[in-house]
């Protein structure tokens, strides 16, 4: 198993220039790090819609890396986004997708299919390009620069484990008005 | 193309083209299907179809951020499956953003809670309840509320919906209504 830490960290290190799209575990992973106000856009609000929100900035920007942070109970809330992507089938969009088979936002219950549902199957059945499935920290980190450079849509399904204490997710502190518009205005170089 | 709703398809996208939609965000409907030979035919417009309406709203929040004027395109029925994004994407982040959705159950002479489909006697107190303004379209007449609808959007910094009836309008062709 990965920690999720630890690979959130990876991602982090590698995302250059792209939009990142973090939504539950996975966001409270990577604010802990910096959320990049001008570049990041954190989903909260909306379970299972990163992915989705996502695709719309990949078509709207295709010149542009949008690296989504999703959950394994997130997107079996939307799980015919796959398809939508893959019909779409855009090259710049990069969807990783932290499996720990919990809900761990409410306390841990397993989601459906925890131990049967394999994602990058899933993924590239409903066409995404290719994809991944990393139980295994190291394999993921020499894999990493290579999968961030190929065309999309990727997706990348990591087997996690959590650290014993999650940071906060602090919604409250997230202005998601001002969020998105910082994010449209680097984006498009208007003012927002 | 006129159909048997009475209202223009090619009116309706020269609507959507002078508003500068730039992505129409869709899941086919019964009463906005008629729109799709036209919509194929505007080459300015990118058509992303969806597989649940609920995902048509956060991929308009994303190409909203992206720059683009996105329209989201899906019937009463999906609007109401879309309730959770609608909540916290399009009404919490103030999204300018125009939903075009077809009106399932509408007759005009009937009390809207006397109609048969429930579809048609719970949009427009859902939509009143979230302080969605709306427009409905009966026919080609109406065509202009979609431009309106546009600009509204983008004054309030919010959503405005634009309701297709065109069952009404092929009902009051056929002598029904």
């Amino acid at each position: 198993m990965i920690d999720s830490a630890e690979a959130t960290r990876l991602i982090y290190q590698h995302a250059g220039s792209a939009t990142v799209i973090p939504t539950m575990t996975a966001l409270r992973l990577w604010r802990a790090l910096g959320l990049r106000l001008e570049r990041d856009f954190p989903l909260v609000g909306a379970m299972g819609k990163a992915s989705s929100l996502g695709l719309g900035v990949a078509l709207a920007q295709p010149q542009h890396k949008v690296i989504i942070l999703d959950g394994d109970g997130s997107l079996l809330n939307n799980l015919g986004t796959l398809v939508t992507i893959g019909n779409m089938s855009p090259p710049n969009l990069y969807h990783f997708v932290y499996q720990d088979g919990v809900y761990t936002t409410t306390g841990g219950q397993p989601i459906p299919g925890a131990h049967i549902v394999r994602f990058a199957d899933m993924a590239r059945a409903a066409g995404y390009r290719s994809a991944y499935d990393f139980s295994d920290l190291e394999a993921f980190a020499s894999e990493l620069p290579r999968i961030l450079a190929q065309q999309g849509p990727v997706l990348v399904c990591l087997r996690v484990r959590h650290p014993p204490t999650l940071p906060p997710l602090a919604v409250g502190q997230i202005d998601r008005k001002k969020a998105i518009r910082q994010v449209r205005q680097t984006l498009t170089g208007r003012p927002a | 193309m006129v159909t048997t709703s009475g209202i223009s398809a090619d009116r309706v996208v020269e609507a959507f083209r002078q508003s500068g939609v730039t992505h129409i965000v869709w899941l086919p409907d019964s009463e906005t299907g008629f729109l799709y030979e036209a919509l194929v035919r505007e080459k300015s417009l990118t058509l992303v179809p969806v597989a649940r309406e609920g995902e048509s709203m956060a991929v308009a929040a994303g190409l909203w951020m992206g720059g683009k004027v996105p329209l989201v395109l899906i019937q009463s029925t999906g609007f109401f499956e879309s309730g959770d994004s609608i909540r916290g994407l399009v009404l919490d982040l103030d999204l300018p953003l125009v939903m075009c959705i077809g009106y399932r159950g509408y007759e005009r002479t009937t009390p809207r809670t006397q109609r048969p489909d429930s579809a048609a006697v719970y949009l427009e107190p859902v939509l009143q309840a979230w302080g969605i303004p709306y427009y409905l379209v009966e026919s080609d007449e109406d065509v202009g509320r979609i431009v309106q609808a546009f600009r509204e959007a983008e004054q309030r910094q919010g959503p405005v919906a634009v309701l297709m009836c065109t069952e009404y309008t092929a009902a009051r062709r056929r002598g029904n209504a």
